[in-house]
């Protein structure tokens, strides 16, 4: 009898092993990125990325699983399988390749320089030379800053809001992300009034790389390519416009990849 | 102010989790104190040499280095033996259990060394008068070694354990919902980061002082029948 629930239960155990269709989909997402991930008062996630999350899983055919994970953990956990894809506007780069596998974009938003409307600063090397400019670390911004202001004094920070908070109180010049990002929780501020972009776009193929996709382990061709496809069908089913008009004024999936 | 009551229930439940993080672990660390302090000062070599790698170990090593080694290092590591043998195919490693597990044994550490300075501040000569008389090892430990033990040890002890309950903040880098991790998403998420690093600013301190005043109760009700020097 006893000999017969053990069997039972390793049998269904070994049934459980393999990532079948019908398991959930386990989806790692960060909770505190508005307006692409954040957390309401009672706990429910909302923006861009959680959306996109849900619509792809059911494009899928799979339940959703959303886990929440700080931004700095979120590789190590993907890899230790804690979750099975992540969908937190994680830039593709050929650095992270070496470490986990993406899906083609699901969206691409320019990277855009600010600073103060007093401050007399150009967004070229030469411009920000000797000025301290805030970043998230962690982040394609910094990989690009390094490479392209490399006489900029470089301070780098867990967050964005902690940059916001620096660049108010003056400690840094210039603060560079993602130009969607700045304009919706920063310039759009009282706080942000005194301040504006410098420059244009700022685009880098090998640090910024071919924009914004799902990350998925190395070796899961399957559902890496299951993603990508999802991805489209989206995108020409209308499902994605929708998503994108509640949260965003113009369409952030960018350009077509060639 | 108005933003913190609609976010509360983040906020409580925040504190829920680092309250019972913290009193988990310290039941770990006041297990591992005992018996690290017991092993010290045993006679047997083995036992103290043990008792001395644990100590030098877990005290040289960075808080954080150890949780995530725990955390991501103990889930890869559980996940590739299962591979191999084919025993298992994927378990989670509890973001909890790992937690206060990690962080006791990191404070069992400091526990070790401050039940040892206790008991050594006890005059051997009690303890010799006790075997004189003919007293069982289990009697004068309840009697002559506790007592003294833990007055001695209750202002090392307070110190541990207001460092132990702010430690378990960097139990968010993994995720795990504590007061820091919620009072950081919530002030992310609505841009107003130092008004709810101002709201946890509050509660650690809050928490910190209620645990100071019973901590210092249990400090005159065993100091009872000791004069202090005015």
């Amino acid at each position: 009898m006893i000999r017969n629930t053990i069997l039972a239960a390793v049998a269904a155990f070994a049934v459980a092993g393999p990532a079948l269709a019908e398991d959930p989909l386990r989806v790692g997402v960060e909770g505190a990125y508005p307006p692409f991930s954040a957390k309401e008062a009672d706990g429910t996630l909302v923006g861009f990325d959680i959306e996109m999350a849900n619509a792809l899983c059911s494009e899928l055919e799979r339940e959703c699983v959303l886990v929440e994970q700080d931004w700095d953990g979120m590789i190590p956990a993907l890899r230790a399988r804690k979750f099975d894809a992540i969908v937190a506007s994680m830039s593709i780069t050929e650095e992270r390749r070496t470490q986990i596998d993406f899906s083609e974009k699901y969206y691409q938003s320019p990277a855009r320089l600010i600073a103060s409307n007093d401050a007399d600063i150009e967004a070229t090397a030469e411009g920000l030379a000797g000025m301290r400019l805030g970043i998230q670390r962690g982040t394609t911004h910094q990989c690009y800053a390094e490479k392209v202001f490399p006489d900029a004094e470089i301070v780098l920070y867990a967050t964005e809001e902690e940059v916001f908070r620096d660049l108010a109180i003056g400690r840094v010049d210039a603060q560079l992300s993602n130009g969607l990002n700045l304009a919706e929780k920063y310039l759009s501020t009282d706080e942000g009034a005194a301040f504006g972009f410098v420059g244009g776009d700022q685009a880098d193929l090998e640090c910024y790389g071919e924009g914004v996709g799902v990350a998925v382990r190395q070796g899961e061709e399957e559902l890496r390519d299951a993603i990508s496809a999802a991805i489209l069908v989206l995108r020409e089913n209308g499902t994605y416009a929708e998503i994108n008009d509640a949260y965003f004024p113009v369409d952030i999936y960018g350009g077509r990849p060639e | 102010m108005d933003l913190i009551l609609e976010y509360r229930s983040q906020l409580v439940d925040g504190t829920v989790v680092t309250i019972q993080l913290a009193l988990a672990s310290l039941v770990v660390s006041l297990a591992l104190g005992l018996l690290g302090a017991w092993a010290k000062l045993s006679s047997s070599r083995l036992a103290q040499r043990l008792a001395g790698i644990y100590t030098s170990v877990v005290r040289g090593v960075p808080d954080l280095v150890l949780i995530l080694l725990v955390f991501f290092g103990g889930q890869v590591t559980v996940n590739a033996i299962g591979y191999s043998t084919g025993l298992w195919g994927y378990v989670d490693v509890n973001q909890f259990v790992s937690g206060f597990l990690t962080i006791g044994v990191i404070f069992g550490a400091y526990f070790t060394e401050t039940f040892r300075g206790a008991i050594m501040a006890i005059p051997r000569g009690q303890i010799e008068a006790g075997i004189s008389c003919g007293m069982p090892k289990s009697l004068i430990f309840r009697h002559v070694i506790w007592p003294q033990m833990v007055r001695y040890a209750l202002p090392g002890f307070t110190n541990n354990w207001l460092v132990q309950l702010k430690t378990t903040a960097l139990v968010s880098v993994i995720g795990l919902q504590d007061l820091v991790y919620n009072a950081f998403t919530a002030g992310r998420s609505t841009g107003q980061l130092f008004t709810f690093m101002a709201a946890a600013f509050v509660i650690y301190l809050f928490l910190t002082a209620v645990s100071d005043l019973a901590l210092r109760a249990l400090e005159r009700r065993y100091s009872r029948g000791v004069v202090r020097a005015m």
